[in-house]
């Protein structure tokens, strides 16, 4: 194993671990036992394949962008991960999740979510398999996000709101691992992103690292190399990030690009540019970067996205930044909202704010004419309508 | 010997009580533990806010943001109970999560609870395996206990392992839960309480989570050294205030 993927107590460099009280300990020690065992099982890895085949609907197109190319004279692919199943990347982890879960031989699936995506892909998969399921979400998303806690419901699940704290994400994960102490047995938690206690972080990036899978010999076809000159994603905890960057981590002549949302901006206070304003602590159950008081009480996040809205980053990601390894850029809210609407206009694709974040690199960064370069489009806009609708009052 | 020690030498059960520091009010801290010993407790637990407590139900949850919002750091809390040892003798444990001690800096952390006079800390997000590669030597240089929790889905080796790096005693959460969720006991807290004393363990027991009244701290202390009581105490100081403190613990155990 390399220096930029998690070892086997789960650390990329000094980020990960896993801080968590005792009474998880039996449950993370469980999985931390048998993922990998799991994982790579042919017949468990058949099944996942399958599924996102045929339910998924992967491989998701590797699309070369010829407007957006001429716009900024350097070879740009977007790869659709807005054409999963769901409208976004979250699915590839929750599919995986779910029959970890099923081989676990539990019977009942918890989950958090900020914008409700990661609430639908695993409310989705848990119809797909009859399993119960309840989502927590802090009190606050569930009024911002009518329209996904209505899919759901739709689908089955169980909303139950975060009503501590700052009712919003961070809220509704302290509200899913309480729940999880108090259902140690027969309970799986499907953690959206690659944050939370080793093995999550490396258990997530695995499910998710599809994208990169295909990235490579879809380029093959395309470009007669598997690899592009850089690879971008927009990183809240960086599920998405950590698929598109997986298997090009340990490749030098890869560049990796880690957008973030610098909200109002990056100093004004209300921003969510983690690794910018964070300090090295603990969240859920993991060392990593993370915006808190000089006391060490964890602060609340902002940005007109909500999936990016975390206070943490993912520890691989924590480990990127570092290290050298990855480039960071903070894109505020208007950069990120006009990226969205340019992409819509020339592209035909309206990105989710999250992924908009990630477009707007081109106004920060310049990039050779000759430089491929593969933009992860972790999700579709449709949930984002009314927030694009009210800003450009359209 | 540490005060935590000699304590668990004496003869008969143990009455530990948590509290929130800064709560109900900023000052009321050095008041409810000069109280709580006066009214007969063994042993007093201070809670130090956290803003994302994930092991506690919503009573301390709540506790704590007001907590916090009373202005209360670890620092302010330091600065507290700069003279507790002028006027309380009994031990002194601080109970918090890892993050806020993280950032105040381990050591640094460690030497002003031993200039203080805190005997202990229980740090439950502070597990086993890191505790003793990164931090056994620096809470040991400053003679403080490092109190750590089982739960009944602990495995015995496990408890054995934890048995062995313990130097006071083993905190017992009672049930799978979270603080303040579940009250009585039923027959697998029976059950569970039976298996851990026939392990004959080196570090005696105080039960934790779940204990609001006479008959479970008596249920508690059947075979444990003693019982903590958390979120029953923060719920009365929520309802009663900090005047008759005294009457709590009357329900517990009377003087």
């Amino acid at each position: 194993m390399s220096t930029y993927h998690a070892n086997e107590k789960g650390y990329y460099g000094e980020f990960g671990g896993a801080f968590i009280p005792e009474m998880l300990y039996p449950n993370t020690e469980e999985l931390r036992q048998n993922y990998i065992k799991i994982m790579e099982d042919p017949g468990f890895k058949a099944e996942f394949d399958q599924l996102l085949k045929d339910y998924v609907g992967r491989p998701t197109p590797l699309y070369f962008a010829k407007r957006l190319s001429d716009k900024y004279r350097t070879k740009i692919y977007l790869k659709r991960e807005d054409l999963c199943h769901t409208g976004a990347h979250k699915v590839n982890n929750t599919i995986g999740q779910i029959l970890m879960a099923k081989k676990l031989g539990k019977n009942r699936i918890i989950a958090e979510t900020g914008a409700g995506q990661h609430g639908v892909a695993t409310a989705t998969v848990c119809a797909l398999m009859g399993i119960e399921c309840v989502v927590y979400m802090g009190e606050k998303d569930i009024a911002r996000q009518a329209p996904n806690v209505a899919r759901m419901k739709m689908l089955g699940a169980t909303v139950r709101p975060a009503l501590s704290g700052s009712r919003t994400l961070k809220d509704a994960t302290n509200e899913a691992i309480r729940d999880w102490i108090n259902n140690p047995v027969n309970t799986h938690y499907i953690i959206g992103s690659v944050v939370g206690p080793h093995p999550y972080p490396d258990m997530v990036a695995r499910f998710q690292s599809v994208i990169s899978e295909e990235i490579k010999w879809q380029l093959l076809e395309k470009e007669g190399r598997d690899y592009p000159d850089f690879v971008i994603a927009c990183v809240g905890g960086g599920s998405n990030a950590a698929g598109a960057y997986y298997h090009y981590l340990d490749r030098p002549e890869v560049g990796i690009i880690a957008v973030e949302a610098a909200g109002k901006g990056v100093h004004s206070g209300e921003s969510a540019a983690t690794s910018a304003l964070g300090r090295v602590g603990i969240i859920h159950g993991s060392k990593t970067l993370l915006m808190q008081t000089q006391d060490g009480q964890i602060t609340e996040p902002y940005s007109i996205s909500a999936g990016l809205d975390y206070p943490g980053v993912g520890p691989m990601h924590a480990h990127l930044y570092r290290s050298g390894r990855g480039e960071f850029i903070s894109i505020t809210d208007d950069e990120a909202m006009t990226a969205g609407l340019m992409v819509s206009q020339m592209e035909g694709i309206i990105p989710a704010i999250e992924t908009s974040h990630a477009f707007a690199i081109f106004d920060h960064r310049r990039f050779r004419p000759d430089d491929i370069i593969v933009i992860n489009l972790s999700g579709r806009g449709d949930k984002d309508l009314s927030t694009y609708i009210d800003y450009f009052k359209l | 010997m540490n005060r935590i020690n000699k304590k668990l030498n004496e003869p008969g059960k143990l009455l530990s009580i948590y509290f929130t520091a800064g709560y109900p009010k900023m000052a009321d801290t050095v008041h409810i533990i000069q109280e709580l010993e006066k009214n007969g407790v063994d042993m007093v637990e201070i809670g130090l806010p956290f803003s994302d407590p994930l092991a506690d139900g919503p009573t301390i949850q709540q506790s704590s943001t007001a907590a916090l919002r009373n202005g209360m750091t670890t620092e302010k809390l330091f600065a507290q109970l700069k003279d507790i040892r002028k006027t309380v003798s009994i031990p002194l444990i601080l109970m918090g999560y890892f993050n806020p001690m993280l950032q105040y800096g381990v050591e640094a952390f460690c030497e002003k609870c031993n200039d203080i006079g805190i005997d202990g800390i229980i740090m439950p997000d502070l597990p086993l395996d890191v505790y003793l590669e990164e931090y056994e030597t620096t809470f040991k240089k400053f003679g403080l206990i490092n109190v750590f929790l089982i739960t009944p889905q602990t495995s015995d080796d496990r408890i054995r392992q934890i048995d062995k790096a313990s130097q006071g005693f083993i905190y017992m959460v009672s049930s799978a839960s979270v603080t303040g969720s579940k009250t009585g006991f039923g027959k697998t807290q029976t059950e569970y309480f039976d298996r851990i004393a026939s392990l004959k363990l080196h570090n005696p027991q105080i039960v934790g989570f779940g204990i609001n009244n006479a008959d479970t701290f008596q249920q508690a202390t059947g075979k444990a050294k003693g019982a903590i009581i958390g979120s029953a105490f923060i719920k009365y100081l929520t309802e009663k205030g900090v005047a008759n403190i005294g009457d709590f613990i009357k329900t517990i155990r009377p003087l």
